[in-house]
């Protein structure tokens, strides 16, 4: 299957393929590893008439720790508290699977090694799962429960700092401007005491879940003192379950604890029937995974090495 | 919906490469797929088409060091890689130690996915010597097999990666 005719250009720096977008309009796209966008591209749902390769610029797959104590930066919103890792764009999901620096925050592993194959994993990027804003993209869903910031380069305005909550604004839509790309993706190491982990649950290997649910959470003894829930796959963008989350915080994490936190994640869901399972069938497994994150979240917080891998039907 | 208009004319471009330790220039359009800049441009047809829909991984290839679906790379990425497909594995003649694992242990049935399970295996035994269930379970999740013999094709990894210890 070919796509449609295009032009293609290979940018030598992130700031030229910034300059590419505002010249060539909207019939441009960019290419990073391109696992969604050339699928899309074959069956001729998306047509650009121009490709914009962002693979050849030198120094945009880099994994960086940066202790933030005291030295400002991103302080607008706070990622200088603490220690951040900084993830260039076009890092790819294998070299994060791969990685020891960001094994030290458990759930970024899960979520890295965790994307469909390892073919895919070898080409695809951070920066271009966020930018796609799949509803199913699993980056977004992870990264919504830790303190996440990412980092926009524009033609024709400054550079910018956008949260990630404020980044995913609806299905496969952005806050990026039509000239601006993501250069960088920042995120905020959790304290001590903290832990988290990723489960989805999917059909096979190379497809998108059926659904996902990311928990990150902090305990001290066996309560649990702040936590973050997010879903994935059962809604247009990753669904926080503020609910979910409500039912825990300050909560001995036991069984009715955990029942409640399930029981509000299912509410939370908004999952339409599709080949994947009906809505019902969905928003009963978000709430069984989050069960399941959270009991492994809360070990992991207590220090304890837990394994995690994807679930297959 | 009408596509949008045809673009006037596409300039091709040069793509310089080594495949198999050989070097290929070619000019392609942009929209050339990896897999058929091996197969049509340089007759090496040993790389299959299978779904074409970056599932099936009939069409791995090594790039860089790093397996990739070649149905879901454009040749022009390929610029200046280094590239190894299922015809670079033998050498003088002799199959390479993962084919003939392959052989010994029937992890064939009609064979049309097994370049891209070698190439599979070859880039988890570069990264892994001593491979586990779970780790060659996770390194072939990329690559279908209709045959759906996958029980041997598990035994013959686990025979090329015990036979590379005992060499």
């Amino acid at each position: 299957m070919y796509p449609r005719s295009f032009h293609y250009h290979r940018a030598k720096s992130l700031q030229e393929a910034a300059a590419m977008l505002a010249q060539l309009g909207d019939q441009a796209k960019l290419l990073a590893g391109g696992q969604s966008l050339i699928p899309l591209m074959k069956l001729r749902f998306a047509n650009p008439a121009h490709l914009v390769d962002l693979n050849f610029i030198a120094g945009t797959s880099y994994i960086h720790s940066e202790a933030g104590v005291g030295e400002g930066g991103y302080s607008e919103t706070g990622v200088s508290e603490g220690g951040v890792l900084r993830f260039g764009a076009l890092t790819r999901h294998a070299e994060i699977e791969n990685s020891a620096l960001a094994a030290t925050v458990p759930i970024l592993h899960d979520c890295a090694a965790g994307i469909a194959d390892v073919q895919i994993r070898n080409r695809g990027t951070i920066g271009g799962s966020l930018a796609e804003a799949d509803p199913s993209g699993d980056w977004a869903c992870v990264l919504s429960t830790l303190s996440t910031e990412v980092r926009c380069l524009g033609a024709s305005s400054p550079e910018r700092v956008i949260p990630l909550s404020e980044f995913i604004l609806d299905a496969y839509t952005s806050a990026l401007q039509p000239d601006e790309l993501v250069s960088e993706v920042m995120v905020k190491i959790p304290v001590k005491g903290s832990g988290g982990a990723y489960l989805a649950f999917k059909r096979s290997a190379p497809v998108y879940p059926t659904a996902s649910a990311a928990v990150q959470l902090t305990m001290e003894g066996d309560r649990c003192t702040d936590v973050a829930i997010a879903l994935g796959c059962v809604g247009l963008t990753a669904i926080k379950a503020k609910d979910a989350e409500a039912a825990l915080r300050g909560q001995t994490l036991n069984d009715k604890a955990l029942a409640a936190a399930g029981e509000a994640a299912s509410a939370a869901a908004e999952p339409q029937d599709d080949m994947r399972g009906s809505a019902d069938y969905k928003r009963a497994l978000v709430g069984a995974l989050v069960k399941r994150a959270i009991a492994i979240a809360a070990r992991r917080a207590h220090g304890e090495q837990v394994e995690v891998s994807h679930i297959y039907a | 919906m009408p596509e949008t208009a045809m673009p006037e004319t596409i300039e091709k471009i040069s793509v310089t490469l080594k495949v198999n330790g050989k070097e290929y220039q070619r000019l392609v359009e942009p929209r050339m797929l990896l897999v058929e800049f091996l197969r049509e441009e340089l007759d090496l047809t040993g790389t299959h088409v299978g779904c074409d829909t970056t599932y099936c991984g009939a069409c791995t290839v090594l790039m860089n060091g790093a397996s990739v679906k070649s149905c879901t790379t454009f040749a022009v990425q390929a610029d200046g890689a280094e590239l190894l497909t299922v015809e670079g594995l033998a050498h003088n003649g002799e199959l390479h130690p993962i084919q003939k694992a392959f052989g010994d242990a029937y992890g064939l049935q009609c064979g049309y996915c097994t370049p891209g399970l070698l190439i599979s295996t070859y880039q988890l035994l570069e990264h892994n010597t001593s491979p586990n269930e779970k780790d060659i379970r996770k390194a072939i999740a990329g690559n279908t097999c209709r045959c759906t013999g996958y029980q041997n094709i598990f035994k013959a990894i686990q025979l090329a990666a015990d036979n590379r210890k005992g060499a």
